[in-house]
């Protein structure tokens, strides 16, 4: 079962920055990529500083791959997996994300 | 077990014993012993030389050198806690202190040595202790808990590194000891002197010539120390560290030869008098005497092993007893012929007791080479003097260079070039400077930590690092690996050429500099640093659409981040000049936004903990109190510090926060590739430590004195005196040149110190540039600095008239709650960030 809940118009993201939304209480960092106009979602907790963050990082790639880079001590995470690209053993909580009609809209349950 | 198999036990599970496990293990014929090691202490090898480094809070295993899984690797049997107590020479076999009876067709002592303790009334008992193993420390720190005062009886190096352990543990420390002065089989009178004035500055109290007779006790518990001369010190902690004895009481009670002052006799291969028998490291006497240090220990261990398994004819030679050390942060190093002993020897020597320096070296008489040397208080050239004296290069015809302080200008690196390959580097692991060079061209290393694994050197008692490092760096520099100074995989350019690009190209935003010279999307690395390089050119407003996506966090919310994504917030305060009103409407604002307050350690004040929908409003607030923003978030002008200067100081020569203020107006919001400090002292006396700043003044009666490239922080540096009796209008025509041609040329993230430190020519050639003009820049260069003045605006101010920059800062893009996710606790009067564990409480989940 899946609860698309519409977050926001892709338009209020700036490409290759980030927001958080606010969805089921959860706090989910959604990403815009440049020219291809990309979206993704990540949970928005850092869990090297376990500050609630990671919308707030620097977008942009590693060897090809999308990922943002943590504001506070800087370790990457893959922006379509979550998974954390200095040490694989750690990841965030990616979710199901898309546009419709120029709105963004995510699903976060479970 | 094979058939053939000989039995070897070796008897001490110490450095050196297992330095010989792991040598022996390694060589070829190790597959025809079986091997049983007795090991007395609990625990298995440990880094002895590393032992303080236990109460830097390294725990057991962090010094552990053998773990017990490596032993079963190499199929050694090792008996833990448990010393060999006799040995039948007769019947081959040993007997254990707990019974155990092991044969042997060969055996090989490594018992080390233990502290002397003098036999005088009242050492047996509590408060009285060694320095020696992990257990002594143990016990020393227990009892330290209980003892206010400590004393430690000697005044050599593990005197001194002892005496360090109790002034950490917070103990008031005394050193008592019997020569005229301290360390002295390493160091001459006049560094002893010097030692001991920086060793007193650090608190120590230092008493030479002081012969002790009696631990005073009462009830039983140590209370302090009676000397020969009647004169007593109260003390309730004594660590004794009175010189080392070796440990033969075995080789002695089962007849084996001893050498004459101690120590079981071995030959150049290790033999005892007993062939089948061998001894090494400190319980070995070669040549006559023994040896405290780990390096001939090591040599003992190989020459053994190859002796053992007949694959080697190495045999002893003499030991260099060079040792360089960080006593309490001084250096104290002695190496060579230290004392000139060499006929005919000359001696060079300076003395700075201002700084605290001492350093001295040994000529041969020929004056073609050098023999050794002694340094106090900065033994930089350590590595490189004493590779000079074990490879007899032929000394360059000012050896007064090596210690004087660096000429201004003048490059010191004519050292390490010149070092033949044969130059022992590390004496710890015996590696070579040709042996270095080697394992960096043939396995292609290209860091320090890869030298270290690949040929150990370092990683002993680490004084030859720097030494490494340089070699290194000069190993790629040959190779043309052109230690890369490439930003980052999407820009195969130094930061230097990528601003060369935008002043030529034109570029004004990121998505034109990457198409121009890049690849990929960018990442943290690129992005900031081709911002920086936008605002330095172009000054457009980092928040401006195209920039947003590149800055940082703290200057993306133009505050500073802290732990739990909160921010702070500091506005400027020129010169550190603040009013009674001002000072009033920031402990409003405080006050309003529960913000957290702290005098900055750079004459400004810090609010913290606002969230960061709050920023907008705080500053709207600050700004209406006539604040702008202190940019204490970006890679910029920070601070001109000032001191109160010749307004009020009655020895000011000048008026230094006018002019402090003039500068901070001038710098302020200026973008660089680091961020830049500055300062202004209105006198010789130096208040506003200006010397300690990217560029500074001070006052003279003629005008200013102008230093350039200081540095506090991770490695403090003092700033270099660019030129003297300035007015404040050429002043601020030669930091306009001088800052405009850093932010040119640095790296990323490369203050003015370190980019100073590598700028061919030294400060000769940044006067020429900045002074003279030798390049023709500074037209050009006063220019840039002058169109960013004129273009300055209060970042903050312009984003507060711009409502799409205020929407950036709301938490949610979705909601107005402000974050959940963040809980300030009590502290004294104000509030901090709760830690994960309270949080994670009350909010009751975990991500
Ligand atoms: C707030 C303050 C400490 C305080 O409570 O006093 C501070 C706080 C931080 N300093 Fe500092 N430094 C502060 C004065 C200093 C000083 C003293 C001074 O400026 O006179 C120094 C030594 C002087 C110098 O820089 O040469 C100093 C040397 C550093 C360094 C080491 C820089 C270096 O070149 O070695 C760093 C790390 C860096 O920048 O890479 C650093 C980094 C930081 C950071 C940015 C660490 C971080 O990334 O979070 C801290 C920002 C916290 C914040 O929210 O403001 N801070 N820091 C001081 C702010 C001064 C101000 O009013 O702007
Ligand atoms: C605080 C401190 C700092 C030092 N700093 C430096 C330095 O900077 N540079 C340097 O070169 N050197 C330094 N040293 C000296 C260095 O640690 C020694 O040279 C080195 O440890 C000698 O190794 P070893 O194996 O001969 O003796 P040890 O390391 O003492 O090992 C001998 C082992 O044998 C055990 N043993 C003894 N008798 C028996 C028995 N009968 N049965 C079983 N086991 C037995 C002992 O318990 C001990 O564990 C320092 C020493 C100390 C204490
Ligand atoms: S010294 Fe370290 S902890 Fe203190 S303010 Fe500076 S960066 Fe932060
Ligand atoms: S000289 Fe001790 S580690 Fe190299």
């Amino acid at each position: 079962m899946s609860a698309w809940q519409d977050v926001c118009a892709l338009t209020e993201i700036t490409p290759d920055t980030g927001v958080c939304a606010l969805v089921d209480g959860k706090q989910v960092a959604v990403f815009r990529t440049g020219p291809d106009d990309g979206v993704y979602a990540l949970s928005n907790f850092d869990p090297f500083s376990k500050a609630f963050v990671l919308s707030r990082g620097i977008v942009g790639d590693k060897g090809g791959v999308p990922k943002v880079a943590s504001p506070l001590f800087k370790q990457n995470f893959a922006l379509a997996t979550g998974v954390c690209l200095d040490d694989v053993a750690v990841s965030v909580r990616s979710y199901p994300v898309r546009v419709r009609q120029g709105r963004v809209e995510v699903d976060a349950t479970e | 077990m094979s058939r053939s198999t000989k039995r070897l036990i070796v008897v001490g599970n110490g450095m050196v014993g297992h330095r010989f496990l792991e040598t022996m293990c390694a060589l070829p014929g190790a597959a025809d012993w079986s091997i049983t090691t007795f090991c007395e202490e609990p625990r298995l090898a440990y880094d002895r030389v590393n032992l303080s480094k236990f109460f830097a809070g390294d725990t057991d295993g962090d010094l552990t050198l053998g773990s017990a899984d490596a032993y079963a690797r190499m199929g050694v049997e090792i008996v833990v806690g448990d010393a060999a107590a006799s040995i039948d020479r007769e019947g081959r076999q040993v007997r254990s202190q707990a019974g155990r009876l092991v044969p042997y067709d060969a055996l090989v002592l490594a018992t080390g040595s233990y502290p002397f303790v003098p036999p005088i009334p009242g050492v047996a008992g509590d408060g009285c202790f060694v320095y020696r193993t992990i257990d002594d420390l143990k016990a020393i720190r227990d009892y330290a808990q209980t003892a206010n005062v400590g004393v430690v009886v000697g005044g050599g190096l593990l005197g001194l590194e002892a005496a360090n352990a109790l002034r950490n543990l917070g103990l008031e420390t005394h050193v008592v000891e019997m020569a005229p002065r301290l360390m002295a089989l390493q160091v001459d009178e006049m560094g002893g002197a010097i030692l001991r004035r920086r060793i007193e500055a650090l608190g120590v109290a230092v008493h030479t010539g002081m012969v002790t007779k009696e631990i005073v006790r009462r009830e039983g518990r140590a209370c302090g120390l009676r000397f020969a001369d009647g004169g007593e010190l109260a003390a309730d902690l004594v660590v004794f560290s009175a010189g080392i004895r070796a440990r033969d009481d075995l080789a002695r009670a089962s007849g084996l030869a001893l050498g004459s002052r101690g120590g079981i006799a071995i030959d150049g291969q290790c033999r005892t008098s007993d062939p089948n028998i061998l001894a090494i490291g400190e319980c070995a006497s070669w040549d006559g005497r023994t040896y405290g240090l780990v390096a001939p220990g090591y040599r003992m261990a190989d020459v053994a092993a190859q002796a053992l398994t007949g694959t080697g004819q190495g045999k002893l030679g003499t030991f260099d007893m060079s040792t360089k050390l960080k006593l309490m942060g001084v250096d104290v190093a002695s190496f060579g012929d230290a004392f000139g002993l060499e006929a005919g020897a000359h001696t060079l020597s300076i003395v700075d007791s201002v700084d605290g320096v001492y350093k001295k070296l040994v000529v041969s008489a020929d004056k073609k080479r050098l023999l050794g040397g002694v340094l106090v208080g900065d033994a930089s050239a350590y590595g490189q003097l004493l590779a000079m004296v074990q490879s007899k290069t032929v000394l360059p015809p000012n050896p007064s260079d090596f210690i004087l302080p660096a000429r201004t200008g003048a490059s010191s690196g004519f050292g390490i070039a010149s070092l033949p390959d044969s130059a022992l580097v590390c004496s710890c692991h015996n590696v070579s400077k040709g042996a270095i060079c080697a394992a960096i061209t043939d396995s292609g290393l290209t860091a320090v930590s890869e030298v270290k694994a690949c040929t150990k050197a370092g990683t002993g008692c680490g004084s030859c690092v720097t030494l490494v490092k340089d070699i290194l760096n000069l190993e790629l520099k040959k190779a043309g690996v052109a230690v890369t100074n490439y930003v980052c995989e999407h820009f195969k350019l130094s930061r230097q050429e990528l601003f060369h690009v935008v002043k030529v190209g034109q570029q004004r935003t990121f998505e034109e500099v990457i198409r121009a010279a890049g690849s990929g999307r960018g990442c943290e690395i690129c992005k900031p640093a081709v911002a920086s390089i936008l605002a330095s050119v172009w000054n457009e407003h980092v928040l401006a659409d195209p920039h947003v996506g590149l800055q940082d966090t703290n200057d993306r919310f133009l505050a500073n981040i802290q732990r739990d994504g909160t921010y702070s917030v500091v506005p400027r305060v020129p010169a550190g000049e603040i009013t009674p009103d001002q000072l009033i409407a920031l402990g409003d604002v405080a006050k309003k936004y529960r913000l957290y307050t702290k005098i900055t350690g750079a004459q400004r004040i810090d609010l913290f903990g606002a969230r960061s929908e709050q920023l907008p409003l705080v500053w709207a607030d600050l700004i209406a109190a006539g604040f702008e923003s202190g940019h204490a978030y970006g890679k910029a002008l920070r601070t001109v510090k000032s001191c109160v200067g010749s307004t009020w100081c009655r020895y000011g020569v000048q008026d230094s926060v006018s002019f402090a203020v003039r500068l901070e107006n001038r710098y302020k919001g200026l973008r660089s590739p680091h961020k830049l400090k500055a300062a202004a002292s209105g006198c010789a006396r130096e208040c506003a430590e200006a010397q300690s700043k990217d560029f500074g003044v001070i006052a003279t009666d003629k005008g200013y004195n102008l230093f350039v490239c200081g540095n506090g922080g991770m490695k403090p540096q003092h700033a270099q005196l660019l030129a003297s009796d300035l007015d404040e209008d050429t002043v601020i025509r030669y930091v306009d040149r001088f800052l405009m041609f850093y932010i040119r040329t640095a790296d990323r993230l490369e203050r003015t110190a370190p980019w100073f430190n590598k700028l061919e020519g030294g400060l000769e050639y940044l006067r020429q540039v900045v002074i003279d003009d030798s390049l023709g820049l500074a037209a050009d260069l006063e220019r840039d600095m002058r169109a960013i003045v004129n273009t300055y605006e209060c970042e903050w101010k312009a984003t507060l008239a711009d409502p799409d920059k205020v929407r950036r800062f709301r938490p949610f893009i979705n909601s107005e709650l402000p974050d959940p996710s963040i809980v300030h606790l009590p502290l004294r009067q104000q509030h901090r960030v709760a830690t994960w564990n309270e949080k994670a409480a009350r909010l009751g989940h975990g991500a």
